[in-house]
């Protein structure tokens, strides 16, 4: 197979960026999408040129390294995968096909197809964990969790990490992402205690950081490679629904009537 | 001369960890501000003591070269992690996780060390629960288990098909707690590229910051090397692309000792590989081999569909030479019986490498949506990178080097023999002796991230004398010297071949000679052919653009400089070790019917190697003792 790519190119953060197009030659349709570049970047080290970055490491569509917008989607034409995932044979002969970085203000260019997403870890840092030390914890079958909350705690905290949302979205919005992990701890007794102050240090971060808000197009999920549901993203919004009235310092429960006044 | 202290506690097997901790130093709370500890990686080792140390009161550096820390390659591990819970009341216990683990690694490790993992196991799932890990659960409430290789309990915790990956973001959250706390600085994009010694101890890295380029030292009162395993020198390999050997070989070529490189895990049921543009190779959960047959057809002639072939033209080859362990035989074993069925001419599919992994049996008992719920995802995964549905017919399955157990010689307290420079996981030479047993590597690497190390490194902060030195200390400004040069050296080559053809040939070399079976003349060829190959890459690796910039070029040809070295010691090990045991099977060694035969008279040591400048490396002997556990002939018939 033979395929002509018009691939982004920029040398920093503060260069401009521009897309040049090559020449794919000798494809199988068994390669996968990265093997193809792979193809393309030795073919340019023997040319003397500068290969083209982009970011890659497990190439089984866990780490979330992998970052491409291909033909104007994240991740390629197919859902429910990274772009690791994505195998030649899905393209037909000859195509043209166009590659890009994700585009958020958040996640500035580093070099070509490399954006920085240290954002979305600064987002996990204000409050995306449990606060429990090493040692001392009960065993594990004190806390009963049923099966059905187990697996949607799984469903959500399936998220990868990738950006892929963000990318998506025309908000550049990273609502989906903070929804997962937002959810996955919610959903677990071990992380009810601190999830009122959770959900609203997690949203701070996110505005702070740049992200947009949701704009309820759900191209997010239509693009998230672990099929997370924008239905985590309503729980999202409960949830921090629920921190206002908690943290304002309404009661959250009904007062009980025999309760004491001051 | 290198000494070889084990420093395992005596007195009973049962509480020699207990009375360890008892009689170890400990810091005092104040004391805890003023010490720094590097930690070199991410993964579940690396996270897992970071954020300890850090809710302990030390200050960490931690340092990874993925653009986060919850990238590192533990997120891969797709089956599970075994504890010694008992929760199915099915007959296990600790001694019995710490015999399998002893048994299953051909009596090649340490019984004081597996006996200490397998007591901390069950801590390792009660941790990891409090973290809020969504554990498989059964419909009451309680955690579920399945069964794994080379184990006749069912002791394996999971999270679906991606356990690896729950286990590291939750010791990545830990990790994030303690960023926020400002207890730990974490330095992502950052690659250890050398190791600083003052007065014989670690005392600091020097790193390449691999945005911008710039090299630079840091110092601390110790050093941790979380980094992983070497299996990608074989180039083609389960691991991520950027796994890789530079920081155990460089503390290597400091002085600290490293310890059977050769036993090398292939593990049997990965995706067969397609063609020469091969970057990976596919992992398939050993998990599969609860339910799926592994066969080929009897006859190397026999070319009609899997379907088509009834059951009496089929060698069920694992049930037949295992009938104990069938199709769960532990890893090494496996791979073999797959090598030879393959060697005989009955391997299925392009270029007869691969067998088949049969699911119709389940399928037509318990149905598809049984299966769909158990494997889905890994069903998935192989139907997108062959294009085959293996609902309807059989996968095809072939060995990839997968996890290494040698690595960087650590005592009781996982330091090696450099003072200050611990080592955990994959990195150090552990507790999975010739073969690691499946479920087994998560469980190692939080053990030694959350349980041991902490208690460890404190005892040797509070008892070494550790003088205070400034970052541009006359080591470090050497060590970043010794950088400097080394990568100007290969951007100055400017040849014209890439480090991926180098890095190609080694793999290919080393597969051949000292992969899933081994013999003296092809490791004595692979042996000549290294140093050329190494010559070769100096005087004609091409790597473009500049050091001071975002190059992965540079990074990934540093890399591969170092596996043209490593590749050495591995085959001189290999070479040396005249016996058959776990993952290192030498063709000379074997019984009548194909079986290996270990040596206990002439091998039941550890081989630590000490790294001589220019020379063949010097062999040291810390010899095994079974005091609790007599070895025996590993059998799984």
């Amino acid at each position: 197979m033979k395929f002509t790519l018009n691939i982004w190119r920029q040398n920093g953060p503060h260069e401009r960026g521009r897309f040049i197009t090559y020449e794919a030659q000798d494809v199988s349709p068994g390669m996968s999408f990265l093997e193809m570049l792979d193809g393309v970047n030795q073919r340019l080290l023997c040319n003397g040129e500068e290969p083209v970055a982009f970011e890659q490491d497990c190439r089984e569509g866990i780490c979330g390294s992998c970052s491409l917008v291909i033909n104007g989607i994240p991740h390629g034409p197919d859902q429910g995968i990274t772009t690791c995932q994505l195998y030649m044979r899905r393209f037909s002969d000859g195509a043209s096909i166009t590659i890009e970085p994700w585009r958020a203000k958040a996640f500035p260019i580093l070099k070509d197809l490399v954006v920085d997403r240290s954002a979305l870890d600064r987002i996990m840092q204000a409050g995306g964990y449990i606060s429990v030390n090493t040692g001392g914890a009960v065993d594990g079958n004190v806390i009963l969790i049923g099966k059905d909350q187990a697996e949607t705690a799984m469903d959500a905290a399936s998220c990868i990490g990738c950006g892929a949302c963000v990318a998506a979205c025309k908000n550049a919005s990273a609502m989906l992402y903070v929804a997962a992990k937002v959810s996955h701890l919610a959903t677990l007794p071990q992380g009810r205690p601190e999830r009122a102050c959770r959900v609203s240090a997690m949203l701070e971060a996110m505005d702070r950081e740049g992200f947009g808000s949701c704009g309820n197009q759900y191209e997010c999920e239509a693009v998230c490679p672990k099929n997370i549901s924008t239905r985590f993203i309503a729980n999202l919004n409960h949830e921090y629904l629920r921190a206002g009235i908690v943290e304002s310092g309404l009661p959250s429960e009904p007062e009980s009537p025999h309760a004491e006044s001051s | 001369m290198m000494r070889l202290d084990s420093k395992i506690p005596s007195g009973p097997l049962e509480s020699k960890w207990d009375r360890h901790r008892f009689s170890e130093k400990l810091v005092s709370p104040n004391n805890k501000r003023k010490l720094s500890v590097i930690v070199v990686g991410t993964g579940l080792a690396g996270a897992s003591a970071a954020s300890t140390l850090g809710q302990l009161g030390y200050h960490v550096e931690c340092f990874c070269f993925h653009d986060s820390p919850r990238r590192a390659h533990s997120i891969a591990a797709q089956g599970g992690i075994n504890a010694a819970k008992n929760y199915q009341d099915d007959g296990d216990s600790v001694g019995r996780l710490f015999y399998d683990t002893i048994k299953g690694g051909d009596f090649r490790s340490r019984e004081a060390n597996v006996y200490r993992l397998a007591q901390v196991s069950t801590q390792i799932i009660d941790q990891c629960v409090a973290l809020g890990i969504p554990f498989a659960r059964e419909y009451g409430g309680q955690l579920a288990n399945r069964s794994f290789g080379g184990v006749q309990v069912s002791r394996t915790f999971y999270c679906r098909g991606q356990t690896g990956q729950q286990l590291l973001l939750g010791a990545y959250s830990a990790l994030c707690w303690q960023i926020e706390r400002g207890q730990v600085t974490m330095h992502p994009r950052t690659e250890l590229l050398d190791l600083i010694l003052v007065d014989g101890q670690a005392r600091g890295i020097v790193s390449r910051d691999l945005v911008t380029g710039r090299i630079s030292a840091q110092m601390a009162h110790a050093v941790v090397l979380a980094t992983g395993g070497y299996s990608n020198v074989y180039y083609l390999s389960t691991n991520a692309n950027g796994c890789n050997v530079t920081a155990t070989y460089r503390a290597w070529k400091h002085g600290a000792a490293f310890a059977n490189p050769c036993f090398t895990q292939i593990h049997p049921t990965a995706i067969p590989p397609g063609g020469a543009h091969q970057a990976k190779l596919t992992l398939m959960s050993e998990s599969l081999r609860n339910d799926g047959r592994l066969w080929v057809p009897k006859v190397s002639s026999d070319h009609r569909l899997p379907g088509d072939i009834p059951v009496e033209d089929r060698d069920y080859f694992l049930e037949r030479r295992y009938p104990r362990f069938g199709n769960l035989a532990p890893r090494d074993i496996a791979s073999r019986a797959v090598k030879v069925v393959c060697d005989e001419g009955c391997g299925v599919g392009p270029g007869g490498q691969g067998v088949y992994l049969d699911f119709s049996e389940v399928i037509e008992q318990q149905g598809l949506e049984v299966v769909r719920e158990r494997y889905g995802n890994l069903f998935d995964m192989y139907h997108r990178i062959t294009g085959e549905d293996a609902y309807q017919a059989p996968m095809r399955i072939y060995p990839a080097p997968h996890y290494t157990m040698g690595g960087l010689w650590v005592d009781y307290n996982l330091m090696s023999t450099v003072p200050g420079l611990f080592v955990i996981g994959e990195a150090n030479f552990a507790d999975h002796g010739a073969n690691r047993l499946g479920a087994s590597s998560l469980m190692q690497g939080l053990a030694d991230g959350y349980f041991i190390l902490p208690y460890t490194i404190g005892h040797y902060l509070a008892t070494a004398k550790l003088l205070s030195i400034p970052d541009d200390h006359a080591e470090a400004r050497r060590a970043i010297q010794r950088v400097e040069t080394r990568v100007n050296r290969l951007l100055t080559v400017k040849g014209r071949r890439t480090a991926a053809m180098f890095h190609r040939e080694l793999g290919t070399l080393l597969w051949n000679h000292c992969g899933m079976s081994r013999n003296e003349g092809g490791l004595t060829s692979a042996l000549q052919a290294i140093p050329n190959l190494r010559e070769e890459f100096w005087r004609d690796v091409m790597v473009p653009g500049a050091g001071s910039a975002f190059n992965q070029e540079l990074e990934y040809a540093g890399r591969v400089a170092d596996y043209l070295e490593f590749a050495e010691l591995l085959c001189h090990d290999a070479l040396h070790r005249h016996e058959s045991c776990g993952a290192h099977f030498r063709e000379e060694y074997q019984t009548e019917d194909g079986e290996p035969r270990r040596d206990d008279g002439r091998f039941a040591y550890v081989a630590a190697w000490q790294y001589r400048d220019g020379a063949v490396p010097v062999l040291h002997k810390e010899p095994l003792a079974f005091e609790f556990v007599p070895p025996t002939m590993r059998s799984y018939q």
